[in-house]
């Protein structure tokens, strides 16, 4: 194996510091945005005073955090307790060397791709690293020694557990079609125009994975982990200063990323009506970056609009919902989608009027079943994953 | 030694250390994370021998999966730290001393065969294993090898699985028509 020192070493390590700062200033923004956004939401100002139109005050945050004091109360497990933050702010920050951002840009006569990495399993990548993203929740809640945060904890697990398999299902339908793992090849996959993308095709799919990914990053209506009136502030209670804030960063930084995978596998990554093959290598290569920058920021104000729009669910009708609704539409989609993909010769029209078709069934059939199940009965008891919520009335 | 190596010996290492705090730590938290860290160290040897899927499946069903349900269940029985004699007294004592003999002959016997079979760092194994790098095995062609020649192992297997499932639900619809 010859190592050349621009391509392997010097190429790579520029992308890699440019997209890591990119999700510095990103979550940055996005902290910025969400407060903006939702003052303006309920009708009210928001930060405006730092800086123009309160564009500084980020920055104002983080030196408030830096300086706060960095308290480790006396009955938590230290060791973990200081590692939580990381465990899950690692895993947030690495997901994004697999995305692709952009086509491929030429400078100076080299062909760049503008990814970090592209590997041949690469959706399988995002998975199993978001998967990870739990555990620090999880020894965060556990290591503050705090009735509140445990509680936080064991939410966020049992979440993320059922809310994984929905991600990880509703993907298959645009696996098959695009034939590949690599995220590279699904973005290339999808056409220039808009009804050539992906959500089209698969769009219960693309429903289900948005939610679940929603469910994923803790964000309402799936925060249940925090849950502020119920759990103080959940697994977090017991943070302070630098390792609350690295918390916040990891929310915000799976946002980031989660929103730029939804992209790629269903938003058509980087095309838009062909512009992002205006000019010459160079500049398509910038205007595809752009574009990509851009969807990306337009799914991020949904997350936020989501958040200030839709109240939290209750721990019963989240688990019915990502059980007996989200999961069977997943599964639908694999079988219509596996199914016409043979019998229609891959016609993508027939594959999307089947998916939605298939979803509605699947609809109708669980809200029947629901009817039925909850006559008089409380729901909480009737849910087993509900069990951690039972045991805990047991004991007091 | 090129870079494959001095990988091949970091995740080695980490994966021995990771296995040993296992049963070393006295908390069950604590043991579970190390078994997290082992479990992610094989994943790296599954991609320096060129097994990108497998690594990739091994850290969603293993680190991912089944140990945040490892962390869910110690957290919420709320297992405390063992004590000084540890987890294993009585007749528990003497079928784990067996198991573990009986593991570690076999381990040996691997060992030495692979030995005897294979000469470790010859041109021949580094150039397979060169091989493999340049290119990797895809998952089209494991999804090809599952559907024809490992059929039956792969559909017995999802029987299995679906027992598995079906007797969760039993077990637990009893216990709800038990308490109400």
């Amino acid at each position: 194996m010859d190592i050349d020192l621009l391509q392997d070493i010097i190429i790579p390590i520029v992308k890699i510091l440019f997209i890591a700062h990119l999700l510095i200033i990103g979550v940055m923004a996005m902290i910025w945005s969400e407060r903006r956004v939702s003052g303006w939401m309920q009708d009210r100002l928001g930060p405006n005073r730092v800086g123009p139109q309160g564009l500084l005050q980020p920055i104002a945050d983080g030196i408030k955090f830096l300086f706060k004091e960095d308290l480790i109360p006396n009955h938590v497990d230290k060791p973990l307790y200081v590692l939580a933050p990381a465990m899950l702010l690692v895993p947030a920050m690495i997901a994004i060397a697999v995305v692709p951002f952009g086509s491929t840009i030429t400078i100076a006569g080299i062909d760049i791709p503008l990814q970090i990495a592209d590997i041949n399993i690469g959706i399988l990548y995002i998975l199993a690293i978001t998967s990870l993203g739990v555990y620090g929740v999880v020894i965060g809640a556990w290591a503050s020694n705090n009735k509140y945060s445990l509680l936080g904890g064991l939410r966020s697990s049992a979440q993320m557990i059922s809310y994984e398999l929905t991600l990880g299902l509703a993907i298959i339908g645009v696996l098959m079609l695009s034939e590949s793992l690599s995220l590279r090849k699904i973005s290339e996959g999808q056409g220039a125009n808009p009804w050539e993308w992906n959500f089209i095709i698969h769009f219960p799919a693309f429903l289900a994975f948005t939610t679940a990914m929603f469910a994923e990053t803790n964000r309402l209506p799936f925060d249940l982990a925090e849950a502020e009136q119920e759990l103080v502030a959940g697994y977090h209670t017991e943070y302070s200063s630098m390792k609350f804030a690295m918390f916040f960063m990891a929310e915000y930084m799976n946002m980031i990323v989660g929103s730029a995978v939804v992209v790629t596998l269903f938003l058509g990554g980087w095309h838009f009506f062909g512009l992002e093959a205006i000019g010459g290598p160079f500049w398509s290569g910038v205007i595809s970056f752009a574009i990509f920058f851009v969807k990306t920021g337009i799914f991020l104000f949904v997350f936020i609009w989501v958040r200030w729009t839709l109240p939290r669910f209750r721990y019963d009708q989240l688990m019915n919902f990502g059980w007996k609704f989200l999961l069977p539409v997943a599964l639908s989609s694999i079988v219509v989608t596996g199914t016409l993909y043979i019998t229609t010769n891959g016609n993508r029209l027939w594959i999307g009027i089947g998916n939605v078709v298939a979803a509605f069934i699947i609809a109708a059939i669980v809200a029947g079943m629901l009817a039925m199940d909850n006559n008089g009965k409380s729901a909480v008891q009737n849910t087993p994953a509900a069990a951690p919520l039972r045991g805990l009335d047991a004991v007091e | 030694m090129n870079a494959e190596m001095i990988l091949f010996f970091i995740f080695g290492a980490v994966s021995l250390i990771g296995a040993i705090a296992v049963i070393s730590f006295r908390h069950p938290i604590y043991s579970a994370l190390s078994l997290i860290v082992t479990f992610f160290a094989q994943a790296g040897l599954f991609v320096l021998l060129g097994a990108h899927f497998v690594a990739a499946v091994q850290v969603i069903v293993y680190a991912g999966a089944i140990m945040v349900l490892f962390l869910f269940v110690i957290m919420l029985l709320n297992l405390g730290t063992l004590s000084e004699k540890g987890a294993l007294t009585g007749k528990l004592k003497g079928v784990a001393t067996v198991l573990g003999i009986l593991l570690a002959i076999q381990g040996i016997y691997i060992a030495v065969n692979a030995l005897n079979n294979t000469e470790v760092g010859s041109v021949e194994a580094q150039e397979k294993a060169a091989a493999l790098a340049e290119n990797p095995i895809e998952t089209y062609d494991i999804g090809k090898l599952l559907f024809s020649e490992y059929l039956l192992p792969f559909e017995v297997t999802s029987l299995i699985l679906l027992a598995a499932l079906i007797g969760v639900i039993v077990l637990v619809k009893r216990e709800n028509q038990t308490e109400n």
